[in-house]
């Protein structure tokens, strides 16, 4: 049992991490850690990521990182990885960052099927700006920018990302979508996804949600419910795309 | 694998040519682009180009990509460009930000059109302000303005080196007339001339697991505190202001015993110099004095020209981007400026002669201190 150990690929010195208490993010950014580990691929990874929430993530691995512009992740990793091929990309995002001001640089990069990995946090909304609207925010509700709820009718329903990069990327991409709350099953996707980068099949994307309690102003229980009732009736948790070569496992 | 260059070749070609050669003979290894005119032959010919000289290309969704994946290429460790225009400009000012902020030698061409806006394809000097000024807080980059196709060629081995050597974003401002038009040039190997070229390095994904054989590197440009991002910024604006000495550059021309200066950058220096070599056949003593780094502009330079006459002639196609410069690098002298602002409009040495005859019949317009 080494539950409570840190993956080898966590940088111990900036640890605790500064993410809120109960946040997802270091759930997240565990799972992605213990993948790494077990795949061996320290040495070969680099680590992107994004403005908001994510960026507390910059110093967060044992991993050469760097930290972006909103929703410009993608297009720095994929300059990285085509520069250096034999580097695996991770691009870190929120929802408002890959769905919103970068999503035509997740499109683009998906069509062309870059070898990288893209894992985008889903919590519903803006965390660090305090807890505006995202494309992701559920119908009818309460964020800073909905204080009504949102109306789906004015302002549209809740993006489906990993859907929409299931359709339009070509074989050899991975895409699936986790939840916080299927710890083991979140390590897993991120083993074969980032195992697809690595063997070179294609691109690789994982939407996982994650909670916000700040932002949600929920105690523990709602917080868990919010995320594992609500989230799921519009987000539908597992793989939606593997590749011939992963099918296998 | 073949040689690109071999010695020096005399050549005949578009700008937007020249810009794919020079950059081969700075060694860059990958370009990322989105077409914009006047600007997509640099693309076209780079492609062609590409697999002979094992060199990459990517075609991005837009320059906001174009941009942070040249990041990408440079932080790799490869000498990474691209080249853009007008409204694509305007994009690339976010990426050229961060490479202000993270000290990335990301190397861009401008080959300038009308603004603003969409405007036209053709040609202007209006993108000055944007592309030595054009970031938000107050990065530090370098700025080459070329007048001739040489200069081109000159100025790509040059913005690689500098870029590289100095750690800061590099463009090499051209504008729709020098993209398209054909003129004559000697291409060469850098190296073959003594030049020495400035090699990449590794910045991210380096050899050995971070954290156990070496730190892992952290780049970042958001930062929580004031006084931390004081503490970043101050070295990088006084390192700046140190090595601008060595990278500043300007040509003057008959400026020695000249009554009335000329002031004018890139190709509208050329109808400049055609003017006063007419005005001088009639006596009329005027020179040229032409920045060919907009940033650091050559103000020391300007300053001692001030010293022969206190009379200028700013000339350019913009309403005064360059004569904004001008002025704060005269900042404090007493000196009189006559102007001619053809915005997005290409201007002939004809006009150029005749403003200085009505310069000498009318006396100088306008008095700055």
């Amino acid at each position: 049992m080494e539950a409570t150990v840190m993956p080898r690929s966590w940088n111990l010195e900036t640890k605790p991490h500064k993410f809120c208490p109960g946040c997802g993010h270091g759930l997240v950014l565990r799972a992605l850690g213990e993948a790494i580990d077990e795949l061996d691929i320290q040495d070969r990874s680099v680590f992107g990521c994004d403005i908001g929430c994510s960026l507390l993530a910059w110093d967060f691995f044992n991993l050469d990182s760097v930290q972006t512009h909103h929703g410009r992740t993608v297009p720095v990793v994929v300059g990285l990885v085509r520069a250096n091929p034999n580097l695996i990309g991770i691009a870190y995002m929120g929802d408002g960052g890959g769905y919103a001001i970068g999503a035509q640089h997740l499109v683009n990069s998906a069509n062309r099927n870059d070898k990288i990995l893209v894992v985008l946090v889903n919590n519903t909304n803006y965390g660090m700006t305090g807890g505006q609207m995202a494309p992701t925010t559920l119908p009818d509700q309460v964020t800073e920018t909905t204080p009504y709820g949102r109306n789906i009718m004015e302002t549209g329903a809740p993006t489906q990302g990993a859907e929409m990069v299931t359709a339009i990327t070509p074989e050899g991409a991975y895409v699936a979508r986790g939840t916080v709350a299927k710890m083991n099953r979140l390590k897993k996707m991120f083993k074969r996804a980032l195992l697809n980068v690595a063997e070179g099949n294609g691109f690789s994307f994982i939407e996982i949600l994650s909670t916000c309690p700040t932002n949600w102003r929920t105690n523990a229980r709602d917080t868990w419910k919010f995320l594992e009732e609500d989230m799921t009736k519009y987000f539908k948790v597992g793989e939606l795309k593997v590749p011939p070569t992963l099918k296998e496992e | 694998m073949e040689k690109p260059i071999v010695e020096e070749k005399r050549v005949f070609m578009t700008g937007n040519e020249v810009v794919a050669w020079g950059a081969i003979a700075a060694q860059a290894d990958i370009m990322y682009g989105y077409p914009i005119t006047p600007q997509n032959e640099i693309m076209h010919y780079w492609t062609r180009l590409a697999p002979k000289y094992q060199k990459k290309f990517l075609q991005t969704e837009d320059e906001l990509s174009a941009g942070f994946a040249t990041i990408g290429g440079v932080i790799a460790g490869k000498k990474a460009f691209s080249a853009t225009a007008g409204p694509g400009n305007t994009l690339f000012q976010e990426p050229v930000s961060m490479a202000e902020m993270m000290r990335i030698p990301m190397v861009v061409v401008i080959q300038q059109r009308g603004g603003p806006s969409t405007a036209t394809v053709i040609y202007s000097q209006q993108e000055v302000n944007m592309t030595t000024y054009g970031g938000n807080g107050e990065g530090m980059r370098i700025v080459y303005s070329t007048a001739s196709h040489q200069e081109l060629f000159d100025c790509m081995i040059k913005a690689f080196n500098n870029a590289w050597k100095y750690r800061f974003p590099t463009f090499v401002l051209g504008d729709g007339y020098q993209a398209k038009m054909r003129e004559p040039l000697v291409m060469y190997d850098p190296q073959d001339r003594g030049i020495e070229l400035i090699e990449p390095e590794i910045i991210i994904g380096k050899e050995g697991v971070p954290g156990r054989d070496r730190d892992p590197v952290f780049l970042r440009n958001a930062y929580s505190m004031e006084e931390e991002l004081y503490d970043v910024l101050m070295p990088t604006i006084e390192e700046y202001d140190r090595i601008a000495p060595e990278i500043t550059e300007y040509h003057s021309f008959s400026c020695e015993d000249a009554d009335l200066i000329i002031v004018a950058h890139g190709i509208v220096s050329r109808a400049a110099v055609a003017a006063v070599e007419d005005l001088r056949k009639e006596g009329v003593k005027v020179g040229v004095f032409r920045p060919v780094t907009l940033r650091p502009f050559p103000e020391e330079a300007l300053r001692e020209v001030a010293g022969i006459t206190p009379n200028f002639l700013v000339v350019e196609s913009s309403n005064g981007q360059m004569a904004r410069l001008f002025k704060e690098a005269l900042f404090g002298m007493e000196v009189k400026m006559d102007t001619i602002f053809k915005p997005g409009v290409g201007i002939t040495s004809e006009e150029i002669v005749q403003q200085v005859k009505n310069i000498a019949d009318s006396g100088i317009k306008t008095t700055i201190k």
